[in-house]
């Protein structure tokens, strides 16, 4: 068994957004205890004694944490390789010096399009202006610059532009990633869910504009596992790299594992991150491929793609040790190709309106259910 | 052809460090990490902007007792470039 390499803090789950695509729980409401910066520390020295090298920083917006200058010097300090993945609000110049005083490496910045109407209206807020500026301010501290765009029915057809917009910031790289539907992004599936017209377009234009500008930014299309008909190798497989701390305080072997029921995640406030890590039942639960069931059992892939995602198997097949649904052999396939179907549909954006991320939202989630 | 740095650097994208738990040193990049071997590690240690291929050259060879690194290094900084980790 290795060691994880990547640790993910999810410092909070508040965020002056509201993206209708978020992949953070809908039950977030309840999810106020949030660590403190010497609980924060202890889970990065723990980490980073285990092997990990790679430390984000992430959420909700991470930059509601007023220790965020804090917890990005004592990961530089313990020799991890620190990214901040933001939605850019809050990132004023004086805490940009000091973040990049503190040693921080890299910053993902997110926009939702290219127009200040598309992106404002699908994270219900008027960010725009604000995020391009602070597009300028990283360029400006001579940062690296990552910027993410998640895609779905509503800007699929803006990807040129938002191609274009991303070169004229001066971006090294884009992800453009196509929507993961968990959280309110599940939520809100049939809403956001694209055409099969749109993906494949979009992955033209994708193509072509990579011809065009070559090594000055690098794209990385992330496809919508829907429509491939093959599992993502999600995670790089359950408890093998990847380690997440949510705000609470409870590990994760995934963002969205606490959707599995019957999955106790041990609180780090509780256990040592070597015991959860190697010894606790939530992280060997889906580790290797004893677990597997028929068609991944005897699947040449099974080490390619770990048989997919538990979370979308739950999701979709109502069972997370299943082949993930959204794979041509597993037997929950028919209701990934419902969803495909129906998404062809005219008209079923405005059949029910999209519900935006916020916390009173959450809490009506969560007494509804 | 494109044009190459007199002395070469990381570019700003990478980090290189020692990790205990690889055994070995690695590239550091966001969200994402290159092992290396051990001459590769040595090279890419002296590419800091402060001296010339040449010298690195000259230095390897004398560290490691070695003649004749040239075109071994050369055809590692050609890669190097390829993947970005240089300028």
């Amino acid at each position: 068994m290795n060691p994880p390499l990547w640790l993910l803090a999810e410092l909070t789950y508040r965020c002056p957004l509201h993206c209708a695509f978020c992949y953070n729980p809908v039950d977030y409401a309840r999810r106020r205890d949030e660590l403190t910066t010497q609980q924060w520390f202890s889970v990065m020295r723990q980490a980073r004694d285990l092997g990990a090298a790679q430390l984000g920083f992430s959420g909700g917006e991470p930059l509601l944490r007023d220790d965020l200058e804090e917890l990005v010097a004592e990961g530089r300090r313990l020799g991890f390789y620190t990214n901040l993945i933001t939605s850019g609000i809050g990132l004023t110049e004086a805490r940009l010096r000091v973040l990049r005083n503190a040693g921080l490496d890299h910053i993902q910045l997110s926009f939702q399009d290219s127009t200040r109407e598309m992106n404002d209206f699908l994270s219900s807020t008027k960010t725009f202006d604000l995020k391009a500026k602070v597009a300028k301010l990283i360029k400006q501290y001579d940062y690296p610059m990552v910027l993410n765009v998640v895609l779905h029915r509503y800007n699929l057809d803006h990807v040129e532009r938002i191609i274009e917009m991303a070169l004229a910031m001066g971006a090294e790289y884009l992800e453009l990633a196509n929507t993961q539907y968990y959280g309110w992004g599940l939520l809100n599936r049939a809403q956001l869910m694209p055409t099969r017209e749109q993906v494949e377009k979009a992955e033209a234009v994708v193509n072509a504009c990579r011809e065009r500008i070559g090594k000055r930014m690098r794209i990385l299309f992330v496809v919508p596992d829907y429509f491939e008909g093959k599992p993502k190798a999600c995670m790089n497989g359950w408890g093998s790299v990847f380690l997440a701390v949510g705000a609470d305080g409870a590990a994760l072997p995934c963002h969205a594992a606490r959707t599995i029921p019957g999955l106790a995640f041990p609180d780090v406030r509780e256990h040592s991150l070597r015991t959860i890590w190697y010894d606790s039942a939530a992280f060997n639960r889906f580790r290797g491929d004893d677990w597997m069931q028929e068609p991944c059992r005897a699947c040449p892939d099974k080490h390619k793609d770990f048989g997919g995602c538990r979370c979308q198997a739950l999701a979709l097949a109502g069972d997370a040790a299943a082949a993930d649904p959204v794979c041509g052999k597993a037997p929950a396939h028919g209701v990934v190709q419902q969803v495909v179907k129906l998404a062809q549909r005219p008209g079923v954006r405005d059949a029910q309106p999209l519900v935006f991320r916020s916390d009173a939202e959450s809490r009506r989630l969560l007494m509804e259910s | 052809m494109e044009s190459v740095v007199e002395h070469p650097r990381l570019t700003r994208l990478f980090r290189l460090q020692w990790e205990p738990a690889q055994d070995a040193y690695v590239l550091l990049y966001p969200e994402g990490m290159v092992k290396l071997n051990r001459s590769a590690a040595e090279i890419l240690k002296r590419c800091d902007g402060s001296r010339p291929l040449s010298e690195i050259v000259a230095q390897l060879e004398s560290a490691f007792g070695a003649t004749g690194l040239g075109p071994d290094v050369d055809a590692f900084m050609a890669e190097a470039r390829q993947h970005g980790w240089v300028v």
